[in-house]
């Protein structure tokens, strides 16, 4: 065996070694949420999968983008049947495995190379749009170096990996054309095939050179770039699908009841409750009303968090957002993942049960974000993905609430007015009928 | 001042007679000035329908929405199982309403709570006279207005009702003109989520002004609208832009009355 194919194996044990370990680290984040039912309706829920994730329905909104959207998605996910063959050559130490396919090689080759263009001048539209157009969704607050970095990265990458992969063929033709020993005669292929010119009159030792540095690029680009995932917003071509499929079914207007709070407003509306009675001996830590920190929320929508891509368009479509207040959306969710990413830190370097102090609320979220949020869905409504921030944002203010009585004085006021005379204004409860006589 | 009939859930047991639809007027129905109208003009189309109807009157309370989306969980449910007991006690099985909130909060928040009833929001009540032949409607003073709807957010993107307004300003003989942001991509007035109860968030500009200069682009004679939230923000909106002489603010139920000479 020889120290290429040794060094192969090696990249690709050590590469999916480290990616298995960090997805499980994101899976056991995610699961420090909540518990929540959203095994109901599965064949809705495959349906709904098929539809928003698979064929990307709510990228549509907005066409442009979501036609070269899917060009890089789809493109990316069939030139990978490409690193199959890859994968395999590198560990038989063959080179192109599948050419005796003969006509259908050809016809696949072809496939991907002009995929791969399309995703690459995708990506350079792309990276146009972030940079020079400077579209106003790409930017905000929020929208810190890292979050820009983190874009362009994958642009960027995505732009090496597909032009290292029609640079490779394009060498591998011309050593065809010189009859090179173990360059199987394929032909060559449309992309490439343009690109041959450029390698007239290099020496076969060069082009040779040339080649594996071509396909090593490509092949390590790809389990770098499959590590890098994990790290980044990039996550959301893996999460999208679990995301989507454990969306929220019921209508968007309704929020859900919480179960500890029925418990005792049943408990007062029982005519049998004996009003003296000791209350029961809490068992175990008194469950908290609304979230205050990542582990408050539900699985759901710290995965919600996972899956964000930092798009904004749920930020674009915000009615707050765009009248200049504080609250984005999209940071709601940001937020949540990056404090969710600094509570599991903690866990692995301390312990399971470890408290830095901090929290979601105030550390990362302040008040004023909470409070400008009108409920109005069109965040949840805009989230390609179906993330929903406003449930995060609900969460957060029935903490604040239920938990510190915070609110501002106005809603102290509505709060009581309904809790005195059924109505959020001060009218008495006797007068609500005094419409039928006026005119 | 015309007379109008609005029976009572008590009066209508104690002459042991049931309704066939309950009107849940909702906090703003019964108390705002300008809501107040609305829920006239609905009883009036309604009297006029001759459809079997009645009131909470009295024993309604609010539903407890506005303190459901500030985060009082408690006071909602609260308020919930009362109004429940209340409901179910009359064998309430069919409600209409007028306000997109208490129609969302009653259709999907009160079933796990043990409140589970048809709940219509006016428009698809209207639309359902409209179908049945028991109203209707001609365009009257709407013929050729231009009228532009306002989709409220509760009643839109919350429960997916794009339709039934646009049918009842077609059913007006006027033309529909759509904002931009309009149906799922609708813009929110700005009172929801319990912000009609207090001052927004430091900013820039008011919501219900950015929704009110998207609604004047098209050019309106009239911004309809189906909720008396919205109604407040988007007459406010007007009003801030010296435009009321212009452009009217009107809610479905008046605008079809009004057509019907009620």
């Amino acid at each position: 065996m020889n120290i290429s194919i040794i060094s192969f194996i090696a990249l690709v044990l050590v590469s999916i070694g480290l990616f298995a370990k960090n997805v499980k680290t994101i899976i056991r984040n995610i699961k420090l949420g909540k518990d929540i039912d959203r095994n109901d309706n599965m064949s809705g829920r495959f349906s709904l999968m098929a539809k928003v994730a698979l064929g990307q329905s709510k990228m549509q909104a907005r066409p442009v983008v979501g036609i070269l959207h899917f060009v890089v998605y789809a493109g990316f996910i069939i030139i990978n049947i490409e690193v199959l063959e890859i994968v395999l050559d590198g560990l038989l130490g063959t080179h192109r495995l599948f050419s005796p396919l003969g006509s259908l090689y050809t016809f696949l080759i072809s496939t991907f190379e002009v995929l791969a263009l399309l995703v690459l001048v995708a990506c350079v539209i792309f990276l146009i749009r972030r940079n020079v157009l400077r579209i106003k969704r790409f930017f905000g607050k929020e929208m810190t170096s890292w979050p820009k970095t983190d874009a362009n990265l994958i642009l960027i990458t995505e732009v090496l990996l597909m032009g290292a992969f029609l640079l490779m063929n394009a060498v591998d033709s011309q050593l065809q054309n010189l009859g090179s020993e173990h360059y199987t005669q394929v032909g060559s292929f449309p992309i490439s095939g343009l690109l041959i010119g450029v390698f007239q009159g290099i020496s076969e030792h060069s082009l040779i050179i040339i080649e594996r540095s071509t396909w090593w690029f490509h092949i390590v680009g790809i389990f770098a770039f499959l590590n890098y995932l994990p790290y980044s917003k990039h996550f959301h071509i893996l999460l999208a699908f679990p995301n989507v499929f454990y969306s929220k079914l019921t209508p968007q207007g309704q929020f859900t009841n919480m179960e500890a709070v029925k418990k005792e407003v049943e408990l007062m509306f029982d005519p049998n409750a004996d009003p003296y009675a000791a209350p029961p001996e809490p068992v175990g830590e008194p469950e908290r009303f609304g979230a205050k920190d990542v582990q408050d929320l539900t699985w759901k929508q710290l995965m919600d968090a996972y899956t964000c891509t930092e798009c904004g368009r749920c930020t674009d479509v915000c009615p707050a957002n765009i009248t200049g207040k504080e609250l984005s959306p999209r940071k709601i969710l940001m937020d949540t993942r990056d404090r969710l990413v600094e509570v599991g830190k903690g866990i692995d370097k301390n312990g399971k049960d470890y408290d830095d102090g901090k929290s979601l609320l105030r550390d990362y979220i302040k008040e004023e974000e909470l409070l400008a949020c009108t409920s109005c869905n069109a965040c949840t409504e805009a989230c390609p993905v179906n993330n929903d921030p406003l449930s995060v944002i609900v969460d957060l203010r029935r903490y604040l609430i239920m938990e510190e009585s915070k609110a501002p004085a106005e809603w102290t006021g509505m709060l009581t007015n309904i809790e005195n005379n059924g109505a959020p204004w001060q009218f008495a409860q006797a007068d609500r009928l005094k419409w039928k006589d006026e005119d | 001042m015309s007379e109008l009939k609005v029976p009572t859930m008590a009066e209508m047991m104690a002459s042991g007679q049931q309704p066939d639809v309950l009107f849940w007027v909702g906090c703003a129905g019964s108390f705002d000035d300008r809501a107040k109208k609305i829920t006239r003009a609905f009883v009036k189309i309604l009297n006029k329908a001759g459809i079997n109807f009645a009131v909470l009157g009295t024993e309604e309370s609010c539903t407890g929405d506005p303190a459901k989306r500030a985060g009082n969980e408690f006071l909602f449910q609260m308020q919930a199982m009362g109004n429940i007991q209340i409901l179910n006690a009359y064998e309430i099985k069919k409600i209409v309403t007028t306000c997109p909130h208490c129609f969302n909060t009653l259709k999907n928040e009160y079933p796990e709570l043990g409140g589970d009833y048809e709940v219509k929001h006016h428009s698809q009540f209207l639309q359902e006279l409209i179908n049945d032949g028991k109203l209707t409607v001609e365009g009257g003073s709407f013929k050729g207005k231009k009228i532009t709807f306002h989709d409220p957010c509760y009643l839109g993107r919350a429960n997916d009702v794009y339709e039934a307004p646009r049918i009842l300003i077609e059913k007006l003989d006027a033309e529909l003109v759509e904002m931009k942001r309009c149906k799922s991509k609708g813009l929110c007035c700005g009172a929801g989520g319990a912000q009609m109860f207090k001052e927004a968030e430091k900013g820039d500009k008011e919501i219900n002004v950015e929704r009110t200069e998207e609604a004047m682009e098209t050019k309106p004679d009239i911004i309809a609208t189906g909720c008396p939230f919205c109604m407040t923000m988007m007459t406010d909106g007007v009003k801030i832009k010296e435009k009321e002489t212009e452009v009217k603010v009107y809610d479905l139920a008046e605008m079809i009355a009004e057509a019907n000479d009620l």
